[in-house]
C-alpha cells in the first residue's frame, strides 16, 4: 500500500497470483485457508446505492476487489440524442441527485457558450450561490454519514439536520428540493423569493456553528481517528492519473480546483477564498478537506449574497432553442468532483452527441488499486470517503 | 474549424499561445502526428494520427505535462436515422438532426472516431485529443499502461461503440450485461422506448376514442401516432 509507483501495464491474473503466493507465505503455513470471495451489494448499506463490490479476502485482509457498476444505469448519453436542449436539464439533474443544480450548470454552460450568449450577471451569482447551497448540502450529510460508518450514530442526524436547512433553502428558491431543473439557456427561470437571502445567512450561520460540532464530535474522536488515519491512501500521482477529482484529489495534496484554476465560470472570479489540500491522502485528510470546503462555501455564499448584482435573470434568448454547429467542452467543479460535457451540435433543437463526464465514476475507478492488501472493515469507511453517488457513475 | 460566428474567428486570430506551445511540444515529440488542429469553444481539440494513439498517452502525460485523463470516450458521426418531423406526426419537439454525415472540430476520416481529454493539474492547462478508427474493424491501443484510469473509460466505450483497444488487459462489459449484443451508442441502435411509443412530448399523441375508431375502421394509418410498428 505504500509505494507510490504508478503500477504499469497491469496484469491482473500475474499479479493476484503474486499476492496469493506472497499472502500464503505469510498467513497460511499451518492452516491451508483458500481465499474466499465476498460480494458487497448490489444491495448493502454499505455501499450507498446498488454498487457491488466483489472482493476476494485472504483471511480479514483484501486480495483483489473488482466493483461491479451498472445495476442503475440510464443511458443518459443515448437519451439526450433524442432530446431537446431544454429537455435534457431534466435528465442530467438525477445524475448526481445530491447536488442536481450543479449538474445543470456545465450543461447549461456549454449550450449558451456555443449559441454566443451569456446570462445576466445577477443570474451568474444565483447559479453560484445555488451550486455552492448544493455542496453545502451534499458535504453536511457526508460530514455526518461519516461518522455512521465508524460505528457514531449522532452525526448522521446532525448531517441529515443540516442538509435539510439548505434543502429548504433550495426548494425556496427553485421550487424543487432535490431536482430544481432552475437553469435555462440564458439564465434562470426565476428571481429569489423575497425573504430568500436574509434566510440564507441565517442557515449558513447554523451550518457554521454545526461545523465546528462536527469537528468537536468526529474529528477530534479517538476512534474515529484511528479507523481514517493511514488508512486508503491514495498518492497524488496516482489519483491524477486514475482521474480522481475533487475533494478526494485535494485531500492527496494536489492543489487544484476548478473554481480558481479551470476556465472562468459563474461569479467565482469575483470571489476571494482558499482552496483547502491537505498532504496525507487518507480517509482522514478527505474528511478534513470536506469539513474546511464547507466552511469555505459559507464564506462563499455570504460574499455572493453581499455582492449579489441587481438586474434580469434571464438573456434574449430565442423562442425555440437552435444550438448552432460546433463543439464545446464545459467542466466545473462540482460537490463529487470534476462534471464536464462535451456537447457536440449540428445546429438542430437537440445536441449530437452529449459525452458526460462525471465525477464518481473515475472517483470510484481508483478501488481496485486502492483496495488491495486493506482489512474488510476498512473497505466500508474507504469507501464511505470516497464519497460518491451511483447516479454519478452509472449515469 | 467553423468559420461562421465572431467567437471562432477571434480565436483563430489571435491564437491561443498555451496552445501553440502544447502544439509544439507535441510536434517535437511525436513528429508528424498531428493531422489537424482547431478549438471547440476555446478549447484545443487535436486530431492525431491512429498510429501515434498509443505514444500520445507517454507524450502527454510527459512532454505535455498532463497528469490528469478526464474521459475517454467515442463519437460516431453517422447521421441519425430516426423519425422526427414529419415522421413523427408533426412533432416538432423532437430533434431532427442532419441526413448528411458532417464531422466536427479538427475533422475526421470516417464515421467512428475515438477521443479523450487529459488535462494538467499544475499548469492548468488540457487538451481533447481525437483519433480516427476504421469502421469496419474499430481499434486503436489502450492508455491503461500509461493512464490506469482509462481502464474503465475504455471498457464503456468499447460496450457503446464496439471500438476496440489493444493492449486493454480486461477489455469486458462495463455497465451492460456480459453477453449484451450490439453497442447502443452507435447511431444505428434504435432507441427502442422510441420504437415502441411515440414520442411523449407530443401534445395529444394519443387519438381521441372515436378518431382511433374511425381509423381502425377506415384502416387508413397515415400519419396517426399509435402506429409505430415497423
Amino acid at each position: 500500500m505504500s509505494t507510490t509507483e504508478m503500477p504499469s501495464a497491469p496484469d491482473f491474473e500475474l499479479e493476484r497470483s503474486a499476492m496469493r503466493h506472497l499472502a500464503d507465505a505469510q498467513m497460511n503455513v499451518e492452516l491451508d485457508t483458500g481465499d474466499m470471495i465476498l460480494n458487497l451489494g448490489p444491495q448493502h448499506p454499505a455501499t450507498h446505492g446498488t454498487l457491488r463490490l466483489v472482493v476476494r479476502l485472504d483471511g480479514e485482509r483484501v486480495i483483489a476487489a473488482d466493483p461491479v457498476i451498472g445495476y442503475m444505469h440510464r443511458g443518459y448519453e443515448k437519451l439526450t440524442e433524442f432530446r431537446t436542449y431544454p429537455q435534457i436539464t431534466t435528465l442530467i439533474n438525477r445524475i448526481d441527485w445530491l447536488s442536481s443544480f450543479a449538474n445543470e450548470v456545465p450543461f447549461v454552460h456549454a449550450a449558451e457558450q456555443l449559441m454566443g450568449i451569456e446570462a445576466p450577471a445577477r443570474a451568474q451569482y444565483i447559479r453560484t450561490i445555488l451550486t455552492e447551497l448544493s455542496r453545502i448540502a451534499t458535504f453536511v450529510l457526508f460530514l455526518g454519514e461519516m461518522g455512521l460508518q465508524v460505528g457514531a450514530l449522532t452525526p448522521a442526524f446532525y448531517g441529515f439536520r443540516d442538509r435539510e436547512h439548505v434543502l429548504n433553502l433550495i426548494e425556496g428558491a427553485t421550487g424543487g428540493r432535490f431536482h430544481p431543473n432552475f437553469n435555462r439557456i440564458g439564465g434562470l427561470k426565476d428571481d429569489l423569493p423575497w425573504g430568500w437571502v436574509s434566510e440564507t445567512r441565517q442557515v449558513m450561520q447554523l451550518v457554521l456553528d454545526s461545523c465546528d460540532q462536527f469537528e468537536d464530535l468526529v474529528v477530534g474522536n479517538e476512534i474515529f481517528l484511528s479507523r481514517t488515519r493511514g488508512i486508503g491512501i491514495i498518492p497524488g500521482d496516482i489519483g491524477t492519473a486514475y482521474g480522481v477529482s475533487g475533494s478526494n484529489l485535494r485531500a492527496s495534496g494536489v492543489d487544484w480546483d476548478l473554481r480558481r484554476d479551470g476556465v472562468p465560470y459563474l461569479a467565482y472570479p469575483d470571489l476571494d477564498f482558499k482552496v483547502w489540500t491537505h498532504s496525507a491522502g487518507d480517509s482522514f485528510a478527505r474528511y478534513w478537506v470536506r469539513l474546511q470546503e464547507t466552511r469555505e462555501s459559507v464564506r462563499m455564499v455570504l460574499q455572493l449574497l453581499d455582492g449579489l448584482p441587481a438586474g434580469p435573470v434571464m438573456a434574449k434568448v430565442p423562442r425555440i432553442i437552435k444550438v448552432p454547429e460546433g463543439e464545446a467542452w464545459v467542466e466545473t467543479e462540482n460537490p463529487l468532483g470534476q462534471m464536464g460535457y462535451y456537447v457536440v451540435s449540428k445546429g438542430a433543437t437537440g445536441p449530437f452527441r452529449v459525452k458526460i463526464r462525471s465525477a464518481s465514476f473515475s472517483n470510484v475507478s481508483i478501488l481496485p488499486w486502492l483496495l488491495r492488501g486493506v482489512y474488510v472493515p476498512d473497505v466500508v469507511t474507504i469507501l464511505a470517503s470516497l464519497y460518491f453517488i451511483l447516479g454519478d457513475i452509472d449515469r | 474549424m467553423t468559420e461562421g460566428d465572431d467567437a471562432a474567428e477571434a480565436t483563430e486570430a489571435s491564437p491561443n499561445p498555451v496552445h501553440l506551445d502544447l502544439l509544439d511540444r507535441l510536434e517535437r515529440a511525436l513528429p508528424g502526428a498531428v493531422v489537424e488542429h482547431g478549438t471547440a469553444c476555446g478549447e484545443l481539440v487535436v486530431r492525431v494520427t491512429n498510429a501515434s494513439w498509443g505514444p500520445l498517452a507517454e507524450v502527454a502525460r510527459g512532454d505535455l505535462e498532463c497528469d490528469y485523463l478526464s474521459f475517454v470516450s467515442a463519437i460516431d458521426w453517422a447521421p441519425t436515422p430516426r423519425d422526427g418531423g414529419e415522421d413523427a406526426g408533426g412533432d416538432t419537439s423532437a430533434p431532427v438532426q442532419p441526413t448528411d454525415m458532417t464531422f466536427g472540430v479538427a475533422g475526421s476520416a470516417g464515421r467512428f472516431q475515438v477521443f479523450a481529454r487529459v488535462q494538467s493539474t499544475a499548469r492548468g492547462w488540457g487538451a481533447t485529443f481525437k483519433v480516427d478508427v476504421d469502421e469496419a474493424t474499430p481499434l486503436v491501443a489502450s492508455w491503461v499502461g500509461v493512464y490506469p484510469g482509462a481502464d474503465w473509460h475504455e471498457r464503456e466505450t468499447w460496450e457503446m461503440f464496439g471500438v476496440r483497444f489493444d493492449g486493454h488487459p480486461n477489455l469486458r462489459q462495463l455497465y451492460l450485461p456480459a453477453g449484451f449484443e450490439g453497442h447502443p451508442l452507435r447511431k444505428d441502435f434504435p432507441l427502442l422506448a422510441r420504437v415502441v411509443k411515440p414520442w411523449p412530448g407530443l401534445v395529444d399523441v394519443e387519438a381521441m376514442p372515436e378518431e382511433a375508431a374511425a381509423v381502425t375502421a377506415g384502416g387508413d394509418g397515415a400519419g396517426d401516432g399509435a402506429g409505430g410498428g415497423e
